[in-house]
């Protein structure tokens, strides 16, 4: 599938998953989940560093390094476009000028819905400030084109709420938002299982970003495995456009030549 | 006679700084990259904000910390 790549702000990637990095055990699990899954983009937050405490701890970007992985960090935990900003700004310097942030402004603690109004002007000023951004959204059409008539470079709407491994639970709005999209659709957050990752990409997304689905499994690298191939499968399947469904069988075998 | 390396000793415990959510006192004429070496971070991969001002790295050698500035340092951990 070399030449299918994935484009996101004039960078050609050849995984169509993103992963997260949080929720693993250590550090070495966050290494070995990361590399089974075959992402190529991954996802960090930005936090204080811990004054006063082990200073040999080792560091997250020394595990996923800056040179190895596109480095996507994110504004998780902002409820406001002011604090999402200030983090891509923070971000932009720590990772000496990089440009692509994940935008997510959430509304609520309970669901993790993104707050829109907020995410609009995060993203406006961002835009204007010269972020490539891709960016959390819910799974409103209407919405999702104006991020991209913002300037986006990818709008990521979510399947399920984060961290619910619920699934896909509104194909047709993820497909609608497909349909009307110039940039790349990436679904973000309620992916839950293999099959998941499968009917998402089988829509037409452009990729999938997941953390939990794969740090909260029993064991996190064989689900990372599993969700690279699916994937993969699902990607193949959607470019190899499905059979229409029918209420009725039709057989495999000819009737033709029988002889009984 | 008094003594005067004890009145400077004192006179050079005289900032108050917040940082990271903490107050933290400093000798005067601490730059930013002597409070960085100081918290054994300055081979890390952080970013600074004073006072909400982003400040790049190649100001740290020469950016004076000043009495009642609030410094944030961040880095980056797992998340999603």
């Amino acid at each position: 599938m070399n030449n299918d790549p994935l484009i996101i702000a004039d960078k050609t990637y050849h995984s169509r998953l993103l992963t997260g990095s949080g929720k693993y055990k250590d550090l070495d699990e966050t290494r070995a989940a990361t590399e089974a899954s075959g992402a190529e983009i991954v996802t960090v937050a930005i936090r204080r560093t811990n004054i006063g405490q082990n200073p040999d701890e080792p560091n997250l970007l020394d595990v996923l390094t800056p040179e190895k992985y596109t480095i996507l960090p994110n504004t998780a935990g902002c409820y406001t476009a002011e604090d999402a900003v200030r983090t891509c700004r923070l971000a932009r310097e720590l990772l000496d000028g990089h440009k692509l942030v994940k935008l997510e402004v959430l509304g609520d603690e309970k669901t993790l819905f993104p707050d829109v109004t907020a995410t609009l002007e995060a993203a406006e000023i961002l835009v204007k400030d010269g972020f490539d951004i891709m960016v959390y959204t819910n799974d409103d059409p209407i919405i999702a084109k104006r991020l991209e008539d913002i300037g986006c470079v990818a709008v990521m709407p979510l399947a399920a709420p984060i961290g619910s491994g619920l699934g896909i639970r509104n194909p047709y709005n993820i497909l609608t938002i497909i349909e009307n999209a110039s940039v790349p659709i990436l679904v973000d957050a309620g992916v839950g299982t293999a099959s998941d990752a499968a009917i998402a990409m089988e829509l037409g997304c452009d990729g999938i970003l997941m953390n939990t689905a794969i740090a909260a499994a029993k064991d996190p690298v064989l689900m990372a495995s599993a969700m690279k191939k699916a994937v993969q499968a699902g990607r193949e399947a959607f470019l190899a456009g499905r059979m229409p469904r029918k209420r009725y069988a039709s057989a495999s075998s000819p009737i033709d030549g029988t002889f009984f | 006679m008094y003594n005067t390396a004890h009145l400077n000793s004192q006179h050079h415990v005289n900032m108050l700084i917040t940082l990271n959510g903490k107050e933290k006192s400093l000798n005067e004429n601490t730059t930013l990259i002597h409070l960085i070496e100081e918290l054994g971070i300055a081979d890390k991969r952080i970013a600074v904000e004073i006072n909400h001002e982003i400040i790049p790295k190649s100001k740290y050698a020469n950016y004076a910390v000043r009495d009642g500035d609030t410094i944030e340092i961040v880095h980056a951990i797992g998340g999603g």
